[in-house]
């Protein structure tokens, strides 16, 4: 017994299992609240993303009296600047945003995919045709310190602005003015973290751009319900 | 076993001036240069090794007499990346824009060798008592440490003490570079020249009364 795995693991096998019954005890009472807490750290950036407003500190986002799917936006000075409903789409959430007047202005979505360290999390804001690019944010990355987390920096986020979906994002070196085109300038120093923001965009705006046909010619059909995005 | 080595006294006055586990062990260097750029991140970084490595080295501690030789590294990693995930974890629900900033930082307390260490000088080999006095002694040596880094970082990179300004704008050019990488270097450079200056003169005076 001494001798054999058993006699010489056990310890490190029943730490492992008590570790992980605690750790798994720790996500489920806290998974909620970072949820949450992520969530409403997507709604601050919700308006910035299309260019609802210019970012203001201290936006509140006031969820409606009737549940969790429309949401209202103020900016800092209290002022109602817009509404975001949030439509599932194929167990992902997208954001439909309008303005105060109730005109839709754009979508956001959110993007998932591996980066060079671990799974970096993106916010894209794009017109309301899904034509255009209106903005990006990083909602979550642990890249290289010093490196590849500037991906988070406002200066790389808006080099994704204005750019459009019809043709795919590429990383290049430095854009020149010969051909600014549909090309992205890499964060130095950090071409593979660059890569894989535009690759997780690439890839969100293919998978979002068919939904948005089919959810487009369902809103044109005669509706028999008030509300649409309960479909 | 009870008359072996430093009593928890010991340990605990150790670990925060004399085995100063940053000025004198020289340990835990990536998130001494690394989170010291203000207060409240350093601040934060402290408390979250200070739970680390008490747990750590509570549990190490009581199951000392049943580690293997050849397996001990492997329980002290299993146990430090348990706890650091409970810390990652409760940082990111409660102070979620802190834990934004620390970002990698603070999975990165798994590989920080100065709770590694203690499970291996203290407690695998001490009582419980002495292993939660030598952490607590050695976190709060930590702290200090990052506490004079930040605050040096802090003070002349932005004029700001814990975000509190301490040196009002217009008459003092916030030097940027202390903020950014370089500054934590030329920073912890400076602090240990003086720390082992200071040792000297200890050194010298304890001999000059000796003779």
């Amino acid at each position: 017994m001494k001798d054999s795995y058993i006699g010489q693991a056990w310890l490190v096998l029943s730490l492992s299992l008590v570790f992980g019954g605690l750790l798994a005890g720790v996500q489920a009472a806290l998974g909620p609240k970072i949820e949450e807490n992520k969530r409403n750290e997507t709604y601050d950036q919700i308006p910035d993303l299309v260019t609802l407003r210019k970012s203001e500190a201290g936006a509140e986002w006031a969820p409606a009296a009737d549940g969790k799917i429309v949401s209202k936006v103020f900016d800092a000075a209290g002022d109602h600047v817009g509404w975001v409903i949030e439509v599932p789409d194929d167990g992902k959430i997208a954001y439909k945003v309008f303005d105060a007047g109730g005109d839709h202005v754009g979508w956001v979505i959110k993007g998932a995919g591996s980066g060079f360290a671990d799974r970096i999390e993106l916010l894209i804001g794009l017109t309301a045709d899904a034509e255009r690019i209106l903005g990006m944010y990083v909602l979550d990355q642990k890249e290289t310190p010093a490196l590849g987390d500037g991906i988070s920096e406002p200066d790389f986020q808006g080099r994704f602005r204005d750019k459009t979906t019809s043709a795919r994002l590429e990383v290049v070196r430095t854009v020149t003015d010969a051909s600014p085109g549909n090309n992205i300038q890499a964060v130095t120093g950090a071409t593979v973290s660059s890569e894989s923001v535009c690759k997780i965009v690439n890839k969100a705006v293919d998978e979002f751009k068919p939904w948005l046909d089919d959810y487009a010619a369902a809103q044109a059909e005669p509706a028999d319900q008030t509300d649409p995005e309960e479909d | 076993m009870a008359n072996d080595g430093p009593t928890p006294l010991e340990r605990f006055i150790n670990g925060i001036l004399p085995e100063n586990p940053v000025y004198r062990q020289l340990l835990g260097m990536c998130p001494t240069l690394a989170v010291t750029g203000n207060m409240k991140a350093a601040m934060t970084m402290s408390a979250a090794v200070a739970f680390v490595m008490i747990c750590a080295n509570l549990i190490t501690s009581l199951i000392r007499d049943l580690l293997k030789p050849h397996l001990r590294i492997l329980i002290f990693t299993l146990t430090i990346a348990t706890f650091v995930t409970i810390a990652d974890r409760v940082l990111a629900a409660y102070v979620y824009q802190m834990s934004k900033e620390l970002g990698p930082y603070v999975p990165l307390i798994i590989v920080n060798c100065i709770i590694i260490c203690r499970c291996e000088v203290c407690a695998s080999k001490q009582r419980p008592v002495t292993a939660l006095a030598d952490a607590v002694g050695q976190s709060l040596g930590f702290a200090l440490a990052l506490a004079s880094i930040a605050t040096i970082r802090e003070v002349l990179g932005a004029g700001t003490w814990f975000g509190l300004p301490i040196l009002a704008e217009g008459w003092w050019p916030a030097w940027g570079i202390m903020v950014l990488p370089p500054g934590a270097f030329i920073t912890l450079g400076a602090l240990l020249g003086v720390a082992n200056w200071l040792g000297t003169l200890r050194g010298g005076k304890a001999a000059a009364a000796a003779n």
